[in-house]
């Protein structure tokens, strides 16, 4: 028992306060777009400089000039507008992003995450990831809780080149929602019908109940 | 009256471009890429170029031209780009195969910092500090400087030779406008080009057809435009699929 990817992204969509604006990174955050907000007024930005789009277009009510930060194709919401990539990274490196919520290969309980190059990889792909990690007010992390071999992704340190330093506030996992607290993780809550001992098992540094 | 710079098709408007240029090519996920001029520098054949965009291109079917097909030409010595590798680690890109064989340099780049150092060059800065990238490998060796007890990476202006780049609509003085997210890098490229060569989706107006209050890149740093034809002459943006 765990959550899917989907009540993950349900489950950080709970954090989300009225009035945030939140930037949605490649990958699994993408789904947040779909999450529905109740009655909280959010503006979601994409680092391609487009603020206040809504969920993935219908298949032929595309317009190809219009995608989100992973390439899809995106409604505006009303009030929505476009600004070329310089000023859509002065909103970021000025502060204005209330969260940034990205995917990351590992995440480490002094909040150093790691997502742009893998192990003895020559290239990587840093897109905007590390501009938002560095200046977003807060860095939400959704990753799965494990590697397909099973090891932790959860860890004391990143083995891998980090995206920035002591930045996390929040992670998601298959198994539950976490802070990074130093030396370990803190326990904010657990997906259903997933014991304490369970993640302490699939978890490679503390975890504080 | 403002000078036509309408040019009658992508190879004569690319054709004085020598070995070795600087290359800014615009777009971001498909939106203003200008993929007519990419495949006319193909055609043309000028080598030892630095390309930068923010990535190199073919992670997606159908493949349109990308810096990719012009490092597989061997047409290029480096790229400075966000992404040297596929946005997944799981999908393979052309460029990968020649960069781990040592056949083109890369320069990675914080997508905010290449954005920040095109319009530094455009606006006449030659360097600036930035948060971004600092505790990372990327900040080994370099410049760093603690203002007001935060610690900023040091990071200069990348001045470009000619700008590629593709906008909606244009007036035959060069002013352009945007639609959507095909902005993106685009009016930065062109402020930090000597030379932005620009394809047009729309026939080109006349001068003044475009208020002045809604121009987004002034006439003033663009010097040639070619309006692209209705495919298959034309190539246009379309809907993307991952390669795999």
């Amino acid at each position: 028992m765990s959550w899917t990817r989907m009540q993950m992204a349900e489950r950080l969509v709970q954090e989300f306060q009225d009035g945030w604006v939140v930037n949605l990174g490649v990958g699994m955050p993408t789904m947040i777009a779909d999450v529905p907000m109740g009655d909280r007024d959010i503006i979601f930005h994409a680092e391609n400089g487009v603020i206040g789009y809504g969920a993935v277009c219908a298949p032929g009510t595309e317009d190809l000039n219009l995608v989100n930060a992973g390439g899809q194709n995106v409604v505006l919401n009303p009030g929505a507008s476009i600004v070329h990539h310089a000023d859509s990274f002065a909103l970021i490196r000025g502060g204005r992003m209330d969260v940034t919520v990205m995917g990351a290969y590992e995440v480490s309980a002094n909040g150093d995450f790691a997502n742009w190059k893998l192990k003895g990889a020559k290239g990587g792909g840093i897109g905007g990831a590390m501009d938002l990690a560095a200046c977003a007010q807060r860095v939400f992390i959704m990753l799965e809780h494990r590697t397909r071999d099973g090891a932790s992704r959860l860890l004391p340190r990143c083995s891998l080149p980090i995206t920035a330093a002591g930045v996390v506030t929040l992670v998601v996992t298959d198994l539950g929602l976490f802070a990074p607290m130093g030396e370990g993780f803190a326990l904010r809550d657990l997906a259903p019908g997933v014991t304490l001992e369970e993640v302490r098992a699939a978890t490679a540094c503390p975890i504080i109940a | 009256m403002a000078r036509n710079k309408t040019f009658p098709d992508f190879d004569t408007a690319v054709a004085d471009i020598p070995d070795g240029a600087v290359i800014a090519i615009g777009g971001f996920a498909g939106p203003g890429t200008p993929y007519n001029l990419i495949a006319a520098l193909a055609r043309h054949g000028a080598k030892r170029l630095t390309c930068i965009a923010n990535t190199t291109g073919g992670a997606h079917k159908p493949r349109m031209p990308d810096i990719g097909m012009l490092v597989e030409n061997g047409q290029v010595a480096k790229v400075i780009c966000a992404f040297t590798a596929a946005t997944r680690a799981s999908d393979v890109i052309p460029f990968t195969k020649y960069y781990e064989a040592g056949e083109v340099e890369a320069e990675i780049v914080p997508q905010g910092t290449l954005a920040e150092r095109l319009r530094a060059a455009g606006a006449g800065i030659p360097a600036f500090y930035t948060p971004t990238a600092v505790g990372t490998e990327l900040a080994e060796g370099r410049e760093t400087r603690e203002i007001n007890g935060r610690r900023y990476l040091l990071e200069y202006a990348l001045p470009v030779d000619y700008a590629f780049i593709r906008a909606a609509r244009a007036d035959a003085a060069g002013n352009l406008r945007f639609h959507r997210s095909q902005r993106n890098f685009n009016p930065l490229m062109a402020m930090a080009a000597k030379t932005t060569i620009v394809e047009v989706e729309e026939d080109i107006l006349p001068p003044g057809a475009i208020d002045a209050d809604d121009v987004h890149t002034p006439g003033l740093v663009v010097h040639r435009l070619i309006r692209v034809p209705p495919p298959p002459l034309g190539l246009w943006t379309r809907k993307r699929e991952a390669a795999r």
